[in-house]
């Protein structure tokens, strides 16, 4: 009971101070802070041309979790190479605590970075445009944009991991941010684009995600979108922790610079 | 049972060149260390840069597979019990990283406190007694940010402590730091020494190993080449005299032929901002000056000093010798 008890103080000490450290660098300049809002605001401009309410629904919802895609994306996959440039990634490894929990509290704190995003979008769309999204079930709609914040942290986690382990992919979370404006139907329906653009979609989970997401406003049934979500999270987690730990026992077997 | 013990330690790291015709080199940085540390006791392990240093301290905390050999850890194998080990040790290396710059001392501090699995009711009281410890408190909530190197590595310090680790690995603690900082923080180990811990200490100063340890391995490439007390080591300086000339541009092979000069045991070079200064070990009585200032030639020289050795001598002179 009482190792329970110290686990779980553990979790929610690491998850209040990692949250500390990434808002702090995240929030650091006033401009990040409204960085969501800027493409928010250039999206609902581009679509109030139509004066079509439904376009602006479809805009607002996209503009929502792209914000949340740009910030917590770009965050999640640089995570383990700022850890290592701060050089606390070597330390993280040494702790007599299984990585794993060292690893649960940053995608947590990750998430609500996320969900901050979101939040911050929506009221913005609120105030600034005067749109208010139709949202048909309001429990379906939070765990839609939960399920994304979530498995958009363990993606970013997969990302950040290869970018240690094969440094040329480094800048493939970097790449992916704007790409992913069109690859997740954010502002364009995903399929309007090319087919064989399509599994590439469909590989990233918050493509599934903004489908629950707008499914859950629209009043349709998210659960086969969420289904598909938290599948592909998974095994982005599984991939991500396999890799992780192949990681750092390559880092002691062959003193790849890895770690420092 | 010792605390620390190495047996014949071995690790070679292959590095690879070029770009389409991969070859491979092996670097051995450390062939066949040994050494024994009794609890309590505050070991040295001294040596230049590139000697091996972080080399074994890296297989002693179980970051680093040996290539050879066996080490344990408080009689846990480094290999095979690596939880066990890591329980028991704290590891401190030199340098500004390693810290979150945006939390405060304080946070890393508690961050730290969780990984390291210090029970949540006794980490304020703990936390609190280090800071006190290294001289941090009542600056605790500032963000690390702000610090300057010596408080860096006194909450480095702090933190390879937190729980309470019976062993104590400190990495060349002092690189960087102000005199004044490195006296301060050669009081902290000092006081880590009176409260029993058992600390390795790397360092390639010899003074802070001098006053320090109570005993030093000096690790010259990857091989120990002295070992005993402080004063030991100092029975080992030769008779003799030392020769300091400053150069400005000194090519490597004139230093190689000062060498040669008859009279000379051996020549290292410092450089101190634009200067060379060749450190030459003579023997007692021989005249040397003339002899060298002409294998120099038309280098251009500055002052040129004759002097008693001291301990540092030695320690140079073990680390040079070929
Ligand atoms: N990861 C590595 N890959 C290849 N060579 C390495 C690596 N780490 C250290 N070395 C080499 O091993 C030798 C010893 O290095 P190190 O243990 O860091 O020395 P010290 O700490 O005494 O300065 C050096 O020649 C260094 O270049
Ligand atoms: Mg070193």
């Amino acid at each position: 009971m009482e190792r329970i008890g110290a686990v779980l103080h553990q979790q929610l000490v690491c998850y209040r101070l990692q949250l500390r450290v990434l808002s702090t660098s995240l929030f650091d300049g006033l401009l990040a802070v409204f960085f969501p809002l800027m493409f928010a605001t250039a999206a609902l401009l581009v679509y109030r041309i139509k004066g079509d309410p439904e376009a602006m629904q479809y805009a607002g919802l996209g503009a929502a979790i792209m914000g949340m895609w740009t910030c917590q994306g770009v965050i999640a996959s640089s995570l383990l190479t700022r850890e290592r440039w701060a050089g606390t990634l070597e330390l993280l490894v040494a702790a007599p605590t299984p990585l794993s929990r060292v690893l649960v509290p940053i995608t947590m704190a990750l998430s609500t970075i996320g969900l901050y995003c979101v939040v911050a979008t929506i009221l913005w769309e609120r105030w600034v445009f005067g749109l208010r999204l139709e949202i048909a079930s309001w429990p379906l709609f939070v765990l839609s944009v939960l399920m994304a914040a979530l498995t958009l942290a363990l993606f970013g986690f997969f990302l950040s991991v290869t970018a240690v382990r094969y440094r040329t992919s480094w800048s493939l979370g970097a790449a992916l941010e704007y790409p992913g404006w069109l690859l997740c139907g954010f502002l364009v329906p995903v399929e309007l684009l090319p087919d064989w653009i399509h599994p590439l979609s469909w590989s990233i989970p918050t493509t599934w995600a903004m489908a629950a997401v707008r499914e859950s406003a629209n009043g349709g049934s998210p659960w086969a979108d969420l289904a598909r979500c938290a599948a592909i999270g998974l095994a982005y987690a599984v991939l991500a922790s396999y890799l992780g730990r192949r990681l750092v026992d390559s880092a002691r077997r062959n003193a790849t610079l890895a770690l420092t | 049972m010792s605390a620390v013990q190495a047996v014949d330690l071995k690790r070679t790291f292959r590095t690879r060149t070029g770009l389409l015709r991969r070859t491979a080199k092996d670097v051995e940085a450390v062939r066949g260390v040994s050494f024994r540390i009794e609890p309590g006791e505050l070991f040295g392990l001294l040596g230049p840069n590139g000697a091996g240093k972080t080399t074994t301290i890296k297989m002693l905390i179980t970051l680093l597979l040996p290539t050879g050999g066996s080490a344990s850890v408080l009689g846990h194998d480094v290999v095979d019990d690596v939880r066990e080990v890591r329980r028991r040790i704290g590891y401190v290396f030199g340098g500004d990283r390693g810290l979150y710059e945006r939390l405060s001392a304080y946070d890393n501090l508690r961050y730290f406190s969780e990984l390291y699995g210090v029970a949540p009711r006794e980490q304020k009281a703990r936390i609190g007694e280090l800071l006190e410890l290294v001289g941090l408190t009542g600056r605790e909530r500032e963000r690390v940010e702000g610090y300057s190197r010596g408080m860096r590595q006194r909450l480095h310090i702090a933190r390879g402590l937190l729980h309470d680790p019976a062993v104590l690995f400190l990495d060349e603690p002092s690189i960087g730091i102000d005199p004044v900082g490195a006296r301060e923080l050669r009081a902290t180990i000092g006081l880590l020494k009176e409260q029993g811990k058992t600390v390795l200490l790397t360092t390639h100063y010899m003074f802070e190993a001098d006053e320090l340890c109570d005993r030093i391995a000096v690790i010259r490439s990857g091989e120990i080449v002295a070992e005993g007390t402080p004063t030991e080591l100092k029975q080992r300086v030769p008779g003799g005299r030392v020769l300091e000339v400053e150069t400005y541009g000194v090519p490597e092979a004139t230093v190689a032929s000062v060498g040669e000069v008859g009279g000379v045991r051996s020549v290292a070079m410092e450089e101190r901002g634009q200067q060379q200064v060749l450190i030459l070990q003579c023997e007692p009585d021989a005249e040397v000056t003339q002899g060298v200032l002409a294998r120099l030639g038309g280098v251009r020289v500055g002052r040129v000093v004759s002097r008693e050795p001291t301990l540092e001598d030695a320690y140079v002179e073990l680390v040079t010798r070929a």
